[in-house]
């Protein structure tokens, strides 16, 4: 059997080369973080320390009352200096917790090891996994015990890890899969165990060889966990074409995974949970790769939360002269920065600086109606069309071509030979769509 | 790094592919043609098509005010169709206005690029037929005259095998494949046509369904209804498919991505329909070929039929039943 496929996408230049055979190493503990409250998607956090507390490294210094939420903890001992609203990777001001680092690093220990992880229940395993503030590692960074907590008469029959890594540049789970796999096969049996689920599967696309025999290593002799060569196109790693060629489940329109039975979680988040069981570790750092052809040393690196985006490229030489654009996470989903002064949250899986004229300004013609958009959008919708609709403000029209449905992929902007930024288009369709639907 | 940082909406990096590197497959994909026609009728195919496409390339440039003639090669392509749907016989200037009234009549007045509704060589050619009908049609076919590059080919012209002339008819079906037959410049050759298609189909530039549905319609309507006259009915079909500017038309201009559908499924339906039109004119028309007004008339179909076929969507089809 050849390696699972779905249909469309795009084969951009992956560029895994400039990190994709770098350890990964720690980099230095910053002097000062900056920790945002609102780092997941949900209630942001409210504040538990105040200016000029002391703290200790992974002391929970922001909680909230909401079930969709999910705590801050400190990524380094020292003192609260303030608390204000920064630059955040996501575009808008927000309330962040700002500490002065005391040189020490050192920790408290609110959160215990397991001794026994064997004995512990589901509830046991969710709410550890919620104090330790864990949320989807990917990028989406939904809190990983909501995920865990499927509604009632919602069966949970698979987790699949998703290691495919399909955004270009990035190599931040390709090296913990050969770095740390058994944490990987560990933490898939807390959250099958959690979930009561009876399978799980680890999806990796078949351009890291290296990765699927390590993780074909870890999972020998588990008869509940599979490990799936996934073919290397992007968008494998989009949720619902993973959950299709794993499982050959549709994941229904405007639904969700767990309506076909399956949960996702990413390699990231699996180590997470492993280390906050096992070594009682918050989530207070991260694996970023930090390349792109404006990086002078691309690396692979254990980075506490908070630390400032600017620090990290520092750290790797600093940014050439021609760098036109940084980018935090990959270069078909991730944002553009309009500074570097900004800090690297639980979301953050890279820092890509980009140099090429492509990246700085392209100009777009007229539609010539090739249908390259059509081909490679892997949710089937007709990409040029919801962008005219879009383009004219007929959002009724959006909305009958199933913008909602848009995964924001990139695709087809990919793909267009006219450079028309089509999935920008299609995300102001769909952003319209949906508040009209909210009413 | 100089201080300033673009931001702009993801994704950040772009396909290599372009307008321009679209039409210049195009080109290369009418290399095979373009070399068979020379071959064939000489110097004058050279003429002809070298004047189509320049004058095609200069009206646009005009049109546009922009120096660079070539631009993205929407214009050249358009000016060597044009000349692939003449014979090499006639005077330079039919090649000429066919061109400038593609370009502005068929393309610009619309806004240009992306916006015409109707193919421009055909809507060149088609004016071009009204106008001068009697240098279009009829036994003016010039016979090709190989390994002859400067002969005068005008001496000796036939009907094409489509006008039913008995004569016309002794054409066989490998001669018919290899184009050694009266015709216009692109019609005659399929082998030519048909390598050119593939090297389009590679580049992912055109699919089956169109030419599929085209070919497909033309020999299934021609083997039931065509009389048989062409050795058995099967084999009237292929004389269908080959004979006249079927496969010129199938392959390149029904296949243009402007005046073509998007959508799977109205790509499938376009080409039937303009194998079903070209099949009524042919078998029940006053003309003997149909392949120009069946794809101007599916032309101008285009937008229903893409309205009515938009694709379901991912998990749209039933929801997930647990086993």
């Amino acid at each position: 059997m050849g390696a699972a496929n779905f249909r469309g996408g795009v084969h951009p230049e992956y560029r895994k080369e400039l990190t994709a055979s770098l350890a990964i190493t720690a980099a230095s503990i910053p002097q000062k973080v900056v920790i945002p409250l609102h780092q997941h998607t949900g209630a942001p956090c409210e504040p538990l320390v105040k200016v000029g507390d002391p703290v200790k490294t992974g002391q929970k210094i922001g909680d909230s009352e909401a079930f969709v939420s999910a705590p801050v903890h400190a990524s380094i001992s020292g003192t609260v200096t303030a608390i204000e609203p920064c630059n955040h990777p996501l575009g808008r001001k927000v309330t962040a917790i700002i500490i002065e680092s005391d040189g020490r690093d050192e920790w408290c220990s609110e959160l215990e090891p397991v001794e026994k992880v064997d004995d512990l229940s589901p509830e046991e395993i969710r709410a550890l996994i919620r104090s330790a503030g864990i949320v989807g590692l990917g990028g989406a960074a939904f809190p990983a015990h909501v995920k865990l907590s499927p509604p009632e008469g919602k069966a949970i029959d698979t987790v699949i890890i998703n290691g495919a890594e399909c955004e270009p540049y990035l190599t931040a789970d390709h090296r913990l899969m050969l770095e740390k796999p058994d944490e990987i096969v560990f933490g898939l049996e807390l959250i099958m165990k959690a979930l009561g689920a009876g399978r799980g599967i680890i999806g990796i696309e078949d351009n890291k060889p290296d990765a699927l025999r390590v993780m074909r290593q870890a999972v020998e002799g588990k008869s509940d966990m599979s490990v799936v060569a996934l073919k290397t196109k992007y968008p494998q790693g989009a949720e619902k074409m993973l959950i299709q060629v794993t499982t050959r489940r549709v994941v229904p329109s405007g639904g969700l995974p767990l309506d076909v039975g399956v949960v996702n979680h990413n390699v990231g988040s699996a180590v997470a949970i492993t280390e906050a069981l096992k070594k009682g570790k918050p989530l207070i750092e991260r694996v970023v790769t930090v390349t792109g052809e404006g990086v002078r040393r691309p690396a692979n690196l254990l980075v506490r939360l908070g630390t400032l985006v600017s620090e990290l490229i520092d750290y790797c030489g600093g940014l050439k002269e021609e760098t036109c654009k940084v980018i935090t996470g990959g270069p078909m989903m991730g944002l553009a920065q309009p500074t570097t002064d900004l800090p690297v949250i639980k979301g953050t899986s890279g820092i890509v600086a980009l140099t090429s004229e492509d990246a700085a300004f392209y100009e777009n013609g007229s539609c010539i109606r090739c249908a390259a958009c059509v081909r490679t959008c892997p949710i089937n919708l007709v990409p040029t069309f919801i962008a005219q609709a879009a383009e004219h403000g007929l959002y009724d029209r959006a909305e009958k071509l199933h913008a909602a449905d848009c995964i924001e992929c990139g695709c087809c902007s990919y793909i267009c030979p006219a450079r028309i930024p089509l999935t920008q288009w299609i995300r102001i369709a769909k952003a319209e769509v949906l508040a009209r639907r909210k009413g | 790094m100089n201080g300033k940082l673009v931001i702009s909406s993801s994704p950040h990096i772009r396909t290599i592919q372009s307008v321009q590197s679209i039409m210049l497959d195009v080109l290369i994909a009418l290399g095979p043609v373009v070399l068979v026609a020379v071959f064939l009728f000489g110097s004058r195919a050279l003429i002809t098509m070298g004047v189509a496409m320049g004058a095609a390339m200069l009206t646009e440039a005009l049109w546009l005010r922009r120096w660079n003639i070539f631009g993205d090669g929407s214009a050249a392509v358009t000016g060597l169709l044009l000349a692939m749907t003449l014979p090499a016989n006639v005077p330079w200037w039919i090649p000429a206005i066919g061109a400038v009234t593609a370009i502005i009549i068929g393309k610009q007045v619309y806004g240009g690029i992306g916006q015409n509704i109707f193919n421009p060589a055909l809507v060149g050619r088609a004016i071009l037929v009204a106008s001068w009908g009697s240098r279009l049609a009829g036994p003016i076919w010039p016979v090709p005259k190989p390994f002859h590059f400067f002969a005068d080919i005008s001496a000796v012209t036939a009907a094409t095998p489509l006008s039913g002339d008995a004569e016309a008819l002794k054409v066989s079906l490998s001669q018919l494949f290899i184009g050694n037959m009266p015709g216009c410049l692109g019609e005659t050759s399929a082998v030519a046509l048909i390598f050119g298609a593939f090297w389009l189909a590679y580049k992912g530039h055109i699919d089956w369904r169109i030419p599929g549905g085209f070919l497909g319609i033309v020999w299934i309507m021609g083997a039931l209804f065509g009389g048989g006259f062409y050795i058995n009915p099967v084999m009237t079909g292929f004389f269908h498919v080959l004979a006249g500017g079927v496969l010129l038309g199938a392959l390149f201009m029904a296949t243009d991505m402007v005046t073509s559908p998007v959508t799977p499924n109205a790509k499938l339906i376009f080409g039937m329909g303009c194998g079903l039109i070209t099949m009524l004119i042919r078998l029940f028309g006053a003309y003997p070929e149909g392949v120009t007004f069946a794809i101007l008339t599916m032309n101008a179909l285009t937008p229903l039929i893409d309205k009515f076929t938009i694709p379901r969507k991912f998990g749209e089809v039933k929801r997930f039943a647990r086993l």
